[in-house]
């Protein structure tokens, strides 16, 4: 072999020829490209030439003039005085908030469900089928006007409010409830609360490496329970232990004070958990299946209980398989909260649609829109990618 | 409904490269062979499918008279529904050729949305419509209400100011569709319904269960002078439909209507044999036939024909003339002279 070298035999020299593959593909490539470049700048060119024969005004000065609307509900303060870049983050904030606590709900349903529909009992896994079928056959943006017309229609005026028990009240106008006032003793438990959850995690590692070594186990569900309840109660305490709650009253139109959950939130969030669910159950199925029956009859020999069986060693394995289909359905919920348009949720389409239309700026407002989804739909992705190689099969 | 409004941004991108290139409007639509108009989802009165499901209102009237004006014949258009939102977007991409849908003249719209304002079809103002038994009797009362509006207005900016000058509070409910946002109202989700006055009256009349069970408040809150808009730049266009809209309203004034404008032919007024093109040269100017508003009239009727129509006496709405009223009889209706 090694005498090939001495040989004086060389390799063909490379010459650039159309039988070539490689510079076939690269030429290819080239071309392919170019094309594209091309697209966009005659696109891009074209739009900008037009816009300024037409006099349309462009750029994104508009953000910081006042915006003139108010805005039905907002985490954040935001009046007509403000300004359109602070109405955008309204939006913003109000499609976080009904994405986060819809997938956390959808998750937790749909997992149930998912469980529900492998029940060795016959009634509970037929009515979990069911719900599956129903549920993900119905376009969404039907179960969105069947909530909100549900809440809207039945429910009475804010005259009639319905009063399950003091202080909350049940109107087409949302469901009002008391809220904490600006005391001290409430920062305090809000903190406890934060602590407990944090706490909660230390202890959760803390018993996983002491189980490790030692084979003892830690009733880890009431310990961080305890924590996420107690620290809270501690701090109130701490705070003095006031009583007092902001409680609605009726007063002129509806009722002043207190928290709501505003007819749109509540449509938009019921539409889209109980939409998703469908589908996140039967991932679930699905990747728990996948887990080769083997291994729950290994794991019932071993005198697993069903409980015990599942979380310990299905779901584990399961979750390989659960948790990149389940990244789909979570980009799903967040974009698809851009139906609430249709039911007047303020969230980030209906307000950069207002703001276009007030300014005249369709290009700059579809941009915001784009680039406001992209940004959340890729921190998901990247979230659910890291904690998929996280979960993944350590090859030994 | 996303899907719409995203593809309507892109098609600003492709049309608006395509218009440009393609000449002006007024030649586009010589060509094609119809006008098509830009109108609302349905406001019955202004432009909504009839009971035949043909569009009809005093906005689609003016769309069939710049079709008259052109094409001699007042049904060669087509209507593209629009919500407020969409409106704007499908005027600058040249989806439509004229937006006829009851949208406010304001100078942002004349300027930075790239439009020009062509006339006044409708003077209205905004106002609010109450349930009867909340028992409010003026605007002033309304501190607190929850005030149904459809995004994107000048309803809803008015709206914003006039609780503001005020110092009163209020909660949006804001809803696109307007079938939607009605039906929010009367389902109570809100206390108030805002828009202009002329449209509650259609809203009251038509889409609530029982009219007598609401009332409109005596405030207006602004003024909405309501016209058709094309694109900046399209001058002759422009000219087409301002006199086209023109030729009804002094066809009103001069007493020329579509019953008797064949014997109008006969006159010996100068000012209605130049309107009628027996005296030619308008038609010329504009580039059309000599017969354009003879065309109009005839086949749309004048302006107070078009009023009684289809949103004052012989329509459910039974809105009074008002502000809408000719310059001589006490409204603001003052068309420039066709000579």
């Amino acid at each position: 072999m090694a005498s090939a070298h001495g040989t004086g035999i060389k390799p063909p020299a490379r010459r650039l020829t159309w039988n070539d593959p490689t510079v076939r593909a690269v030429v290819y490539q080239v071309i392919a490209l170019g094309l594209v470049a091309f697209g966009v700048w005659y696109l891009v060119s074209n739009t900008l030439h037009n816009l300024e024969t037409r006099k349309i005004a462009s750029g994104f000065d508009f953000l910081t003039r006042e915006a003139g609307f108010a805005i039905g509900e907002s985490p954040i303060y935001f009046g007509p005085e403000n300004t359109y870049a602070r109405a955008i983050l309204v939006g913003i904030l109000n499609t976080l908030r009904v994405a986060v606590v819809g997938i956390i709900l959808a998750t937790l349903l749909g997992t149930i469900i998912g469980i529900a529909r492998l029940s060795k009992n016959w009634l509970l896994a037929k009515i979990a089928s069911l719900y599956v079928e129903v549920m993900r056959n119905i376009p969404l943006l039907l179960h969105l006007f069947f909530w909100y017309a549900l809440i809207t229609e039945i429910m009475p005026g804010p005259r009639d409010a319905l009063n399950p028990m003091p202080g909350v009240f049940i109107s087409n106008r949302g469901i009002k409830v008391p809220s904490p006032t600006d005391h001290f003793a409430f920062d305090l438990a809000a903190g406890g609360f934060l602590l407990g959850l944090i706490l909660s995690v230390v202890v959760a590692q803390w018993a996983k490496k002491r189980q490790e070594r030692t084979g003892l186990t830690f009733p880890l569900m009431w310990s961080s329970l305890a924590l996420i309840l107690g620290l809270p109660l501690l701090g109130w305490l701490i705070g003095g232990a006031p009583t007092q709650l902001d409680v609605p009253v009726l007063r002129g139109f509806n009722f002043q004070g207190g928290a709501t959950l505003t007819p749109e939130y509540a449509a938009l969030l019921a539409g889209l958990v109980i939409y998703t669910a469908g589908f996140i159950a039967e991932v679930v199925r699905s990747g728990i299946l996948a887990v080769s029956h083997g291994q729950w009859e290994a794991a019932s020999a071993l005198g697993f209980t069903r409980g015990r069986l599942l979380q310990l060693i299905v779901l584990p394995q399961a979750l390989r398989v659960i948790i990149p289909p389940m990244t789909s359905q979570y980009l799903n919920i967040t974009k698809n909260s851009s139906l609430a348009i249709a039911i007047g949720y303020p969230d980030i389409v209906s307000i950069a649609n207002t703001t276009l239309n007030q300014t005249g700026q369709a290009i700059e407002g579809i941009l915001v829109i784009m680039g406001v989804y992209l940004s959340i739909s890729l921190s998901i992705s990247l979230f659910m990618n890291w904690y998929n190689k996280h979960i993944a099969l350590v090859e030994r | 409904m996303t899907f719409l409004k995203t593809a309507a941004a892109a098609a600003v991108m492709v049309l608006a490269a395509q218009a440009a290139q393609a000449g002006t409007t007024f030649d586009v639509v010589k060509a094609r062979g119809k006008v098509i108009c830009g109108v609302s989802t349905g406001v019955s009165g202004f432009s909504a499918p009839d009971s035949q499901g043909k569009w009809a209102g005093i906005d689609v009237d003016v769309c069939r008279s710049i079709a008259a004006a052109m094409f001699g014949d007042a049904s060669k258009f087509d209507v593209v529904p629009l919500t407020p939102v969409q409106r704007f977007t499908a005027l600058q991409s040249g989806e439509i050729d004229v937006l006829t849908r009851n949208t406010t003249l304001s100078l942002q719209r004349d300027t930075a949305l790239g439009f020009n304002a062509v006339a006044v079809n409708f003077y209205d103002g905004q106002g609010f419509m109450v349930p009867v038994k909340l028992n409010v009797k003026s605007a002033k009362e309304l501190n607190g209400a929850t005030v149904c509006v459809q995004p994107g207005t000048t309803t809803e900016l008015n709206l914003a100011d006039y609780f503001r000058t005020n110092n009163m509070q209020f909660k949006p409910v804001v809803i696109e569709k307007q079938d939607e946002i009605v039906a929010a109202y009367v389902a109570g989700r809100c206390d108030v319904l805002t828009t202009d006055r002329s449209q509650l009256a259609s809203v009251r009349v038509t889409q609530t269960p029982k009219p007598e069970d609401h009332v409109l408040l005596p405030e207006v809150i602004s003024k909405e002078p309501l016209g058709p808009m094309v694109r900046h730049g399209d001058d002759q266009w422009m000219d087409l439909v301002r006199w086209s809209l023109f030729a009804m309203i002094e066809g009103e004034e001069y007493g020329v209507t579509s019953k008797n404008v064949d014997e109008q032919l006969k006159s010996n007024d100068p000012n209605v044999k130049r309107i009628l093109g027996v005296t030619p040269g308008m038609g010329k100017a504009l580039g059309v036939d000599e017969k354009w508003a003879y065309n109009i009239i005839k086949q749309v009727g004048n302006y107070g024909e078009s009023f009684e129509r289809n949103v004052g006496k012989d329509s459910p709405l039974k809105l009074d003339r008002g502000p809408n009223a000719q310059w001589n009889k006490g409204g603001l209706l003052y068309a420039w002279p066709i000579r």
